[in-house]
C-alpha cells in the first residue's frame, strides 16, 4: 500500500501522538543523568527532582522578601496585561476591520495606512512606548495593543470583505440602513471571525509580553525567567517554560470553545 | 402609464457594450423571464432593476418615478447562492425582514412586536414548507430548502417587485418543479411583478406570462464587445394564467374583510 494511503488506527494515532513527546523528555532525561553523573553541581540539565523542588519553592512556600507565592503572582502579573491588552486590540482591530471592511469610503482612506503601520515592527517601539508611558503597566499593554491590532483590524478587514455581496444586497432589500446591516449581519459573522484571529495571534501577544517583562518588570512570568537566567536556574526556568505554554494551550482551547458554543451555524457554515 | 419604463438604456463597462438600446415597457403583475446565452446582459438587466447598478445612459421609471438608486425594501431579490444569512436560523431569517425596517437603531425588536414578527415569519415558512426547519442554520438545509428559505424572506418584506437570478439553477428537477408551484402561488396571491433570469428555457417558457429573450443583433468578429444585446424576442405567455389571475383578484376584493 502507498505510504500517502496508510491510516493510522485509533490506538495507534493515539501512540504516535504521544511518541515525540516521550522521546523528547527521555532524550533530556537522559542527558541531565549524564551530565549529572559527570558533575552534581552542573545547572544546564537539571534533574527532575531539582525541577520539582523549584516548583514546590515557587508555587508553594511563600517568598522570604515579598510574602508571595511568586509563581501564582508571575501568572495573575502576566495573564492581566496579556488578557487587557488581547481584549483592547480585539475590540479596536474589530471596530477599524468592520469599518474599513464594509465602508468603501473608510477602506479607501485607512486600509492602505493600516497596511503600513502594520509594517512597523512592534518591539522597534517598546523604546517609545516605555518613553511616553512610562514603566509601568501600561507600556507593556500598549506593547501587545500595538503588535496585534493592525493584523487582527486586516485580517478581519478581508474577512469582511469576504462576505458575500448577495448578503449585503439582501440585507438592503430587507430594509437595513447602513448600521443596522453591519450591527445585525456583518457583526455577527465577523466576531466568529476574530475569535480564529485571536487564537491565530495568541503567540504573538505573548512573544510581546515576554519581551516586555524581560526589559523592564517587577513580576511577571517572562520577568522571572530573565531574572533567573543571571544565575543559571534551568531548574526554575524549565517549569517556567512549559507552564507558559500549557497557559497558551488552555487560552487557544477557550477560545476554540467560546466559538463553538457562541456561534454553532459556524462549524457547519464553512463546508 | 406602465408599471415599469425602461427607456433606451444602455450600460458600458469602458469599452465593453453589455446591453444598448433597450426598451421595454412592464405591466405591474407580469411575471417576465429572461432567457439568452451566457453574458448576453441578463444579470445585468436584473442588477440594474435591482439598483446595484446604474445604467449608463437611459432611465428606467417605476410607478412614474426614477428608480432608486440602491436596493430597498420595494423590490426583493432571490440570488443563486448566498441569498440567506448564515448565522441566523430559519425563523429569524425571515423575522428579520420585519424587525429592520422598524427598528432603525438596534435592528432588532423586543418583547411582545419581537414575538408578532416571529409569529408572522413562522407562518410564512409554514406556506413554503419550512414549518419544521425553524430552528435550523441554512448549513443544515438542502439547497432546494435554501431557496424556500431565501423566497420566504423576499415575500415577508411584500415587495412590489421581486428579482429573481437563476433561483433554481442549482437544484435537482424534481425539486426544481416543486419550486416552480411554490412561485407561482405565491404569485398569484401577492400580485407582485417578477423577472426572472433562468438558463433553462422550458423554465421561461413554463413560468412566465411574458419571454423576453436577450441577444446581441450586431456582432463585429473583431470587437466582441463592440456591440450589447437587447430584447430580440418578446413573447406573451400563459395568457390564461393572467386572467385567472385577475379573478383572483377580483373575488378578493369582493370578500368583505
Amino acid at each position: 500500500m502507498r505510504l500517502v494511503n496508510r491510516q493510522p488506527e485509533r490506538g495507534a494515532r493515539f501512540l504516535l501522538m504521544l511518541l515525540p513527546f516521550i522521546v523528547l523528555v527521555g532524550v533530556y532525561f537522559f542527558g541531565s543523568t549524564a551530565r549529572l553523573a559527570g558533575n552534581p553541581d552542573d545547572k544546564l540539565l537539571p534533574s527532575a527532582s531539582q525541577m520539582v523542588a523549584a516548583i514546590h519553592h515557587a508555587a508553594l512556600e511563600e517568598d522570604g522578601r515579598s510574602g508571595e507565592y511568586i509563581l501564582w503572582a508571575d501568572s495573575a502579573a502576566s495573564l492581566k496585561r496579556l488578557g487587557l491588552g488581547l481584549a483592547v486590540a480585539a475590540l479596536l482591530g474589530l471596530a477599524m476591520g468592520t469599518v474599513t471592511g464594509v465602508f468603501p469610503l473608510a477602506r479607501a482612506t485607512f486600509s492602505p495606512f493600516m497596511t503600513a503601520l502594520a509594517m512597523i515592527p512592534p518591539l522597534a517601539v517598546l523604546p517609545i512606548l516605555f518613553i511616553v508611558f512610562g514603566l509601568d503597566e501600561l507600556s507593556k499593554v500598549m506593547l501587545i495593543v500595538i503588535g496585534i491590532t493592525p493584523v487582527l483590524a486586516r485580517d478581519i478587514e478581508q474577512r469582511a470583505r469576504e462576505i458575500p455581496p448577495e448578503i449585503l444586497i439582501k440585507a438592503q432589500t430587507l430594509g437595513a440602513n447602513s448600521w443596522t446591516l453591519v450591527l445585525r449581519v456583518v457583526l455577527p459573522q465577523l466576531l466568529s471571525r476574530l475569535l480564529l484571529s485571536l487564537r491565530l495571534m495568541l503567540g504573538s501577544a505573548w512573544l510581546f509580553l515576554i519581551s516586555a517583562e524581560a526589559i523592564s518588570a517587577t513580576a511577571g512570568l517572562g520577568y522571572r525567567i530573565f531574572l533567573v537566567r543571571r544565575y543559571l536556574a534551568m531548574d526554575t526556568i524549565l517549569p517556567y517554560v512549559i507552564w507558559i505554554t500549557l497557559l497558551a494551550w488552555l487560552m487557544d482551547f477557550a477560545l476554540k470553545g467560546a466559538n463553538r458554543l457562541l456561534f454553532p451555524w459556524s462549524e457547519g457554515a464553512r463546508t | 402609464m406602465s408599471f415599469i419604463e425602461i427607456d433606451n438604456v444602455w450600460q458600458e463597462y469602458g469599452h465593453h457594450v453589455v446591453l444598448e438600446r433597450l426598451s421595454l415597457n412592464i405591466a405591474e403583475g407580469e411575471f417576465c423571464t429572461l432567457v439568452g446565452a451566457s453574458g448576453c446582459g441578463k444579470s445585468t438587466f436584473l442588477r440594474l432593476m435591482l439598483g446595484q447598478e446604474r445604467p449608463s445612459r437611459g432611465r428606467i421609471l417605476l410607478a412614474g418615478k426614477a428608480l432608486p438608486g440602491e436596493p430597498d425594501p420595494g423590490r426583493g431579490v432571490v440570488f443563486q447562492r448566498y441569498s440567506v444569512f448564515p448565522h441566523l436560523n430559519a425563523l429569524d431569517n425571515v423575522a428579520i425582514g420585519l424587525e429592520l425596517p422598524r427598528a432603525p437603531v438596534l435592528g432588532r425588536l423586543f418583547g411582545a412586536k419581537k414575538r408578532a414578527a416571529r409569529e408572522e415569519a413562522r407562518q410564512l415558512l409554514e406556506k413554503v414548507g419550512l414549518g419544521h426547519n425553524l430552528d435550523q442554520y441554512p448549513a443544515q438545509l438542502s439547497g432546494g430548502m435554501q431557496q424556500r428559505l431565501a423566497i420566504a424572506q423576499a415575500f415577508i418584506m411584500r415587495p412590489r417587485v421581486l428579482l429573481l437570478d437563476e433561483p433554481f439553477g442549482a437544484l435537482d428537477p424534481g425539486i426544481r418543479k416543486d419550486m416552480h408551484a411554490l412561485l407561482l402561488t405565491l404569485w398569484q396571491e401577492t400580485g407582485l411583478t417578477v423577472f426572472m433570469v433562468t438558463h433553462d428555457l422550458a423554465e421561461g417558457f413554463n413560468l412566465g406570462t411574458r419571454l423576453l429573450v436577450f441577444d446581441k443583433t450586431r456582432n463585429d468578429p473583431q470587437a466582441p464587445n463592440a456591440y450589447g444585446a437587447r430584447v430580440t424576442y418578446d413573447i406573451p405567455l400563459n395568457a390564461d394564467r393572467q386572467v385567472a389571475r385577475a379573478r383572483i383578484a377580483d373575488i378578493a376584493a369582493l370578500q368583505p374583510d
